[in-house]
C-alpha cells in the first residue's frame, strides 16, 4: 500500500468516526456539560467570594477537563472493537500508528476543542481575572490534544475488558500530572503579571513528544487487545 | 553504642515514637510482602496436588471405559 | 552471548537458575539488613541538628533508591517482553511491581514519619515525597491492569506497554513536581541537604543500601518463581517441583 492510499485510509475512518459521532450527539455534548455542572458546584461548596475563586478557578477548570476526558475515553475504540473494525485496521496494510493518530485527531475535535470554546464561560462563572482567559485558552488549546493521545492509549489498552471504566482512571491520572502543573503554572504566571511563554512552549513542547510517542503506544496497544 | 541505656534507646531522644514507627511498619510491609510470596507456593502445591488427583481420575475413568468397553464386546461377540 | 541467554527464555531453566541464587540472596539480604540497620539504629551517632529522627534514614533512603530501581528494572522487562516475546520478561513484570510498589510505600511511609519532627506535619507536598506518590500510583496501576485481563498473556503485554509509557513520563513527572514545588513553596521547610555525611554515618548507610539491593532481588526472586511455577503448572516439571508426581493423563 502507498503513502496516499494510506493517508487515504485514515481520512476516510476520521470522516467516519465524525459522522457516527455528529449522529450521536449526546457522547460529545455529555462531557461538556459534565464540566459545566462540575464548575457550577465548586463556587456553592466554597462559596461565592471572588478572591477564592478566582484563585481555583484555573485548577477547577483543568481538573474537571481531565475528568471529562476520561468519562466519553471508554467509547473511543469500544464501537470498533465490538464490530471487528479494529481488527480490520489492524489487518489493513496501512501503518497502524497513522490511523490510531486519526482516531486521536477526532476525538479531539469532539472533546477537546469544544473544552476550549466553553473555556470563557467557566471562566467566567468562576469569576477568573479576565487577563488570564486568553492565557487558560492557551493552554487548554495546547493541552487537550495531549489529554486525547493519551487517553487513546489508556482506551487502547483496556477496550478488551468489559469495564474498564474504573481501571481507566487509575491508569491515566497520574500521567497527567505534568499537564496540570505546567497549565496552571502558565496561568498563575499571568495572573501575577510575568509572561506565560515558557510554560506554554514547555506544553506544546510535551504535546508534540505526546503525539508522536502515542500513536505507537496505541498502535501496540491495539495489537495487544485484538489479538 | 551511641546510647547509654535501653530506655535511652527506646527514648531516642524524644523522636523514639517516630523512629520506631517507621522502623517498625517498614520491616512489616516487608514482611507482608515474604508471606505472601510464601502462601502463593503453598497455595499452588495444593493446586498441584488436586490436578494430580484430577489426572489420575481421569486416567482411571478412561482405563475403566477401555475395560467395560472391552467386556461389552467381549458378550456382544 | 545469545546461546548463553537463550534458555532462560524458558521457564524451567530460569526457576533453576533463581533457585541457585535465591539462597545466597536471601542470606546477603538478612545479614546486610540487620547490620546495617543495628548500626544505624544503636551505634551510629546522633545527628547534631536533628538527634536521633534521622536513623529513619537508614531504611528511608535504601527504600527510596530501590523503588526506583525497581521500576526501571521493570521497565526494562517489559521492553523485553513487547520486542523479543520472552515469558520469563512478561513475568518479571508481576514479579517486580509489587515489590516496587512495597519499597515506595516503605519510603513514603517513612518519609512521612520522618516529616512529623522535622516538619512539623505527616504530610508535606515536598518534591520528593510528592513523585514517590505518583510512583505508587504508577506501580498500582500496572499491578491492576496486569491482573485486569482473563487471558494473562494479554494483561502482561498491556501492563508492558503501560509501564513503558509510565517510564517515558516518569522523568517528566519528576521535573514537573520539582518545578511546581518550587514555584509553590514557601520557604518553610529547610532541607537539610548537609556537604558531607561523616563516616560514621555514611558507612551503615551504605552496608544497609547494599542490604536492600539484596533484599530487592531477593524478593523478587521469590515472585518470579512463584509466577512461573503458577503460569507452567500445566507442564509436568513444575508439578515435580511442587513435589507432586505428573501423570501427562495417559
Amino acid at each position: 500500500m502507498n503513502r496516499a492510499s494510506s493517508w487515504q485510509l485514515m481520512t476516510t475512518i476520521m470522516r467516519r468516526d465524525l459522522a457516527v459521532a455528529l449522529r450521536r450527539r449526546s457522547d460529545v455534548i455529555n462531557p461538556l456539560l459534565f464540566v459545566v455542572i462540575v464548575v457550577t458546584l465548586f463556587p456553592l461548596a466554597v462559596g461565592p467570594g471572588p478572591d477564592i475563586l478566582g484563585r481555583i478557578a484555573t485548577g477547577v477548570i483543568w481538573v474537571a477537563a481531565l475528568l471529562s476526558s476520561l468519562l466519553g475515553s471508554e467509547r473511543l475504540f469500544r464501537d470498533d472493537f465490538l464490530d471487528g473494525n479494529l481488527e480490520q485496521m489492524v489487518l489493513s496494510p496501512a501503518p497502524l500508528p497513522l490511523l490510531a493518530f486519526g482516531k486521536v485527531v477526532v476525538h479531539w475535535l469532539l472533546s477537546g476543542l469544544p473544552l476550549v470554546i466553553l473555556a470563557p464561560v467557566c471562566a467566567l462563572l468562576l469569576k477568573l481575572p479576565f487577563a488570564a482567559w486568553g492565557t487558560l485558552m492557551l493552554t487548554l488549546l495546547v493541552g487537550t490534544p495531549m489529554l486525547s493521545a493519551m487517553t487513546a492509549v489508556g482506551a487502547a489498552l483496556t477496550v478488551s475488558l468489559g469495564r474498564g471504566g474504573a481501571l481507566l482512571s487509575l491508569l491515566l491520572l497520574p500521567l497527567f500530572i505534568p499537564l496540570l502543573i505546567f497549565a496552571a503554572a502558565a496561568v498563575e504566571s499571568t495572573l501575577v503579571g510575568t509572561s506565560a511563554y515558557g510554560q506554554v512552549l514547555l506544553l506544546a513542547g510535551l504535546m508534540l513528544l505526546t503525539l508522536t510517542l502515542a500513536p505507537l503506544a496505541v498502535a501496540a496497544a491495539i495489537r495487544v487487545s485484538v489479538n | 553504642m551511641a546510647f547509654d541505656s535501653w530506655q535511652e534507646v527506646i527514648w531516642m531522644g524524644g523522636y523514639g515514637f517516630y523512629v520506631w514507627l517507621a522502623f517498625g511498619i517498614s520491616i512489616l510491609a516487608i514482611a507482608i510482602l515474604v508471606v505472601h510470596g510464601l502462601l502463593t507456593r503453598k497455595k499452588l502445591a495444593q493446586l498441584a496436588v488436586k490436578k494430580q488427583q484430577q489426572q489420575q481420575r481421569i486416567a482411571r475413568r478412561k482405563q475403566q471405559e477401555r475395560h467395560r468397553s472391552m467386556v461389552t464386546n467381549d458378550s456382544t461377540s | 552471548m545469545w546461546k548463553w541467554l537463550h534458555p532462560y527464555a524458558k521457564g524451567e531453566a530460569t526457576y533453576r537458575l533463581l533457585g541457585l541464587w535465591q539462597p545466597w540472596l536471601t542470606g546477603l539480604a538478612l545479614a546486610f539488613v540487620s547490620v546495617g540497620l543495628v548500626w544505624g539504629l544503636f551505634y551510629a551517632p546522633p545527628d547534631y541538628q536533628q538527634g536521633d529522627s534521622y536513623r529513619i534514614i537508614f531504611i528511608h533512603v535504601p527504600s527510596a533508591m530501590f523503588s526506583m530501581g525497581a521500576y526501571t528494572g521493570m521497565a526494562i522487562a517489559a521492553l523485553i517482553a513487547l520486542v523479543w516475546q520472552i515469558r520469563t520478561a512478561e513475568w518479571a513484570i508481576a514479579a517486580i511491581a509489587p515489590v516496587g510498589a512495597t519499597l515506595t510505600f516503605v519510603a513514603l511511609f517513612t518519609g512521612a514519619v520522618w516529616g512529623k519532627p522535622m516538619w512539623g506535619t505527616w504530610w508535606e507536598w515536598d518534591a520528593r515525597l510528592t513523585s514517590q506518590l505518583i510512583l505508587l500510583f504508577l506501580y498500582i496501576g500496572v499491578l491492576a491492569l496486569y491482573y485486569a485481563f482473563n487471558d494473562a498473556r494479554t494483561g502482561a503485554k498491556a501492563a508492558a506497554i503501560l509501564a513503558l509509557v509510565g517510564v517515558i513520563n516518569v522523568p517528566i513527572i519528576h521535573f514537573s513536581v520539582y518545578w511546581w514545588n518550587s514555584l509553590h513553596q514557601g520557604a518553610t521547610i529547610t532541607k537539610f541537604e548537609k556537604p558531607s555525611m561523616p563516616p560514621e554515618m555514611l558507612i551503615p548507610l551504605l552496608i544497609s543500601i547494599a542490604g536492600f539491593l539484596f533484599l530487592t532481588a531477593a524478593l523478587i526472586t521469590q515472585r518470579l518463581r512463584n509466577e512461573i511455577l503458577k503460569q507452567e503448572l500445566h507442564r509436568p516439571w513444575a508439578m515435580a517441583k511442587l513435589g507432586v508426581e505428573a501423570n501427562d493423563g495417559v
